[in-house]
């Protein structure tokens, strides 16, 4: 027989499992539905399920020349060498965007050649380059 | 030469490790009640060496001694001498060593300060404490010394990354490191107190100061960093759920559940395990935190130059701190019963460890899965700031409800009849919500519910800060002011997030802007020289279309030539009720100027409330120094 101090105990620690339980089925599940995943050009054109309408991320390195600007916004080209993408955004650039570094785009596809970004990621450091991009650039120039 | 001088005194500081460690041993086993002189003094020595060697450090900053690569990287001629000297910890590894010079000065503050309690407690305490000073110095030696010198000496350094050339951002990173790396000193008490059986509440007593001391500079450190991210960035925000922001966020939420948990402790005598749990894993945190980051293995905005090889480093030492502390951990805690009353303070402290726990779990979760997922499928992710939203901010809500009521349920078992009081409370909140509703605008229901909540807690602040003016009852206060202060700060928060403007477009000089309230007159420019850079200067005329009130703006565009880098300096117009914000860029020399203007309501407010927060913790530290 268990007695009445045991079975609170019991009772206690199943709901402490449950609830833990559903916390983090919770948690996971938000989090895949609010991951940004991140692609690069080359990604894009060659995978078929890519979702459009998605926000998601986009990387490479700003082409050379490619910088055109209007009223509302800019234009750039994003290439990993071997693909490129045209990027549009409406926004404040951060001061290390410049021809032939780094960039990493946050916003959504419009279609496989046409990303329309709302933010543009801001680095803080002239030398640092983010990993994403170093490893495209390694695997291009090789 | 400041080179040789500053290995000399680091190995010192190292030897002195040693032989603390050896004598604190030896110690142990002797029948006398009290620690031995020369403990004292070693310990004296170890925090004046390690001093020096800090100064050292600073001096050669100070006379631009190139021969130091990492004063060669990281310093400049021309840059301002208070720069100078916060370019010492502006760096890896010179902040590596005020790190060390944080655990050892806290290392002999204690060991002073704690006299009162067992021997052995405060041996063993010692002995852990000095074990991490002399990881971390081996770290040092091994991989980031900041003595390294370079040959033939470089005429001329590298200079300072400009955007740390701010005041917000030289006293950020000695705040933070008091925060985190004086977790340490009850990291040592907690494994001192498994080993020495000294628990329960005069642990408790021992190690309540150094929690409150570390909570107030860690908070106080979090906040001086979102400052500098909102008016130094650019984009007007202050949290971004960045990697690097919740590295700070994790030892935090832990320490703060450890603050009040140490509470029951103290008062009742029970929850041991668990205050030991979290003494162990808020410094676990710290540390991981700065593995993260400093390895390069997460991805954020925030990320200087890393290094790998440090990573490996942190990541060895890492383990071997948590495998000894659950090794000990399991070996030597003792079963407890508990026994708690629904209608108790108890209960409503447990509620507030939950959440505290879930926050860091849901972080922690945010911050690593991109890691995994990268590991198990090459799939490269980032989590965003809506995951964190989801999940957190809904449980704001009931975290504030807790705060309001908690307090004021007596110890054990209580008797309060608050019914009515809550009723009557949240049904004023409701008709303060409306009122905002009905004069400024809808928002969604989990705003209102938030609005609801926040208010609530303001109220029930204000009535407890009432009752303290008539009482006087001084424990109570430290509480009133950090509990109000979070209220007041989602309050602002909401109100901001709610009604902030934002409008981004591009103008040539001499073009104007009409946006739906402000029309902007981008009128000319100037150039100005200063010490190390060069300024390009905007004149923006604002006029306010509803009351044609007129303002000018000037947002600078900052040409830094050691390292050839740009910073936009944003133009901040800060009033009681809202700021106006603008920053202008310009892309590839182009004429178009890229402008953000925004005007965020109560932007001071939310940096007042959360200073309420810390300030809260520094009075309850000053209240206790005029007691005893």
């Amino acid at each position: 027989m268990l007695t009445k101090k045991v079975k609170n105990r019991i009772l206690f620690l199943i709901f402490i499992f449950l609830f833990s339980v559903i916390s983090v089925f919770f948690i996971i599940k938000s989090l895949n539905e609010n991951v940004l995943y991140f692609s690069s050009p080359s990604e894009i054109k060659q995978r078929e399920d890519i979702p459009f309408g998605r926000p998601m991320r986009v990387g490479g390195m700003v082409k050379k020349g490619s910088i055109t600007i209007s009223q509302k916004n800019i234009q750039f080209i994003v290439t990993d060498f071997e693909n490129e993408i045209l990027i549009s955004y409406a926004g404040t650039v951060p001061s290390l965007f410049a021809e032939e570094k780094g960039v990493v785009a946050e916003g959504k596809l419009n279609d496989k050649n046409f990303f329309i970004a709302d933010r543009i990621l801001a680095k803080h450091d002239e030398n640092y380059m983010p990993p994403e991009i170093k490893e495209i650039i390694e695997k291009n120039a090789k | 030469m400041l080179s040789s001088i500053g290995i000399s005194l680091v190995v010192l500081v190292l030897i002195l490790s040693f032989l603390i460690i050896y004598t604190a041993s030896l110690d142990l086993k002797t029948p006398e009640q009290i620690i031995k002189k020369n403990i004292y003094k070693l310990s004296l020595f170890q925090t004046t060496f390690t001093i020096l060697s800090f100064f050292t450090l600073i001096i050669g900053f100070i006379n631009s001694d190139f021969s130091l690569i990492n004063v060669y990287e990281n310093s400049h001629t021309n840059k301002p001498f208070f720069y100078k000297i916060a370019g010492t910890w502006g760096n890896h590894e010179g902040s590596l060593l005020l790190w060390i010079n944080i655990l050892v000065i806290f290392s002999y503050l204690f060991l002073v300060f704690s006299h009162v309690h067992g021997k052995k407690f405060r041996l063993y305490t010692l002995i852990f404490q000095n074990i991490l000073i002399l990881g971390f110095l081996f770290f040092l030696l091994l991989n980031s010394n900041p003595f390294n010198t370079i040959y033939p000496i470089p005429l001329e350094g590298l200079g300072l990354n400009p955007i740390l050339q701010d005041p917000a951002l030289a006293i950020h990173p000695p705040l933070l490191y008091v925060g985190f790396v004086g977790c340490s000193i009850y990291f040592s008490a907690a494994m001192a107190s498994l080993l020495s059986g000294y628990s329960g509440k005069p642990f408790a007593k021992s190690i309540k100061t150094w929690v409150k001391i570390s909570w107030c500079f860690q908070t106080l450190g979090i906040i001086v960093g979102s400052i500098w991210a909102y008016y130094e960035l650019g984009w007007g925000g202050f949290w971004f759920w960045d990697p690097v922001e919740n590295a700070s966020l994790l030892p935090w939420f832990a320490i703060t559940a450890l603050m009040h948990s140490l509470i029951v402790l103290e008062k009742r005598n029970t929850l041991y395990s668990w205050v030991i749990i979290l003494c162990l894993s808020t410094f676990i945190l710290s540390v991981t935190g700065t593995f993260l980051v400093r390895s390069g293995i997460l991805n954020s905005v925030h990320t200087f130059a890393s290094d790998p090889s440090r990573g490996i480093y942190i990541l060895l030492f890492l383990s071997f701190m948590i495998f000894s502390a659950l090794i000990i951990f399991f070996l030597k805690h003792k079963k407890e019963n508990y026994n708690f009353n629904l209608k108790s303070r108890e209960i409503f402290i447990l509620a507030n460890n939950w959440f505290m726990v879930f926050f860091l779990v849901t972080v922690l979760i945010g911050m690593l899965y991109p890691i995994f997922l990268d590991v198990l499928t090459n799939a490269k992710i980032s989590v965003g700031p809506p995951f964190f939203n989801i999940v957190i901010i809904p449980l704001v809500i009931p975290v504030m409800l807790l705060m309001a009521i908690g307090p004021k349920f007596g110890w054990i078992k209580s008797q309060n009849k608050i019914l009515y009081k809550i009723l009557f409370l949240i049904l004023s909140a409701v008709m303060i919500n409306l009122f905002i509703i009905y004069f400024f605008g809808k928002y969604s229901v989990l705003s209102n519910l938030i609005f609801i909540a926040a208010i609530f807690l303001i109220l029930y602040s204000l009535l407890d800060f009432k009752k303290f003016i008539n009482k006087k009852n001084k424990t109570e206060l430290p509480r009133i002011i950090s509990h109000l202060g979070f209220g007041l700060l989602v309050f602002f928060i909401g109100i901001n997030h709610q009604f902030s403007l934002e409008e981004d477009f591009n103008l040539k000089i001499g073009e104007i802007k009409e946006t739906k309230n402000y029309k902007i007159n981008f009128e000319d420019m100037e150039i100005k020289e200063s010490k190390n850079f060069k300024s390009v200067i905007g004149n923006f005329k604002l006029t306010n279309l509803e009351n044609n009130f007129i303002q000018y703006l000037n947002p600078e565009i900052r040409i830094y030539s050691n390292p050839e880098t740009l910073t936009y300096e944003a133009a901040i117009k800060t009033k009681i009720t809202s700021d106006l914000y603008l920053t202008m860029s310009n892309v590839s020399r182009s004429d178009y100027y890229n402008i953000k203007f925004q005007n965020k309501p109560f932007m001071i407010w939310i940096w007042i409330s959360a200073l309420m927060i810390a300030l809260g913790g520094f009075v309850r530290l000053i209240l206790k120094n005029n007691e005893n």
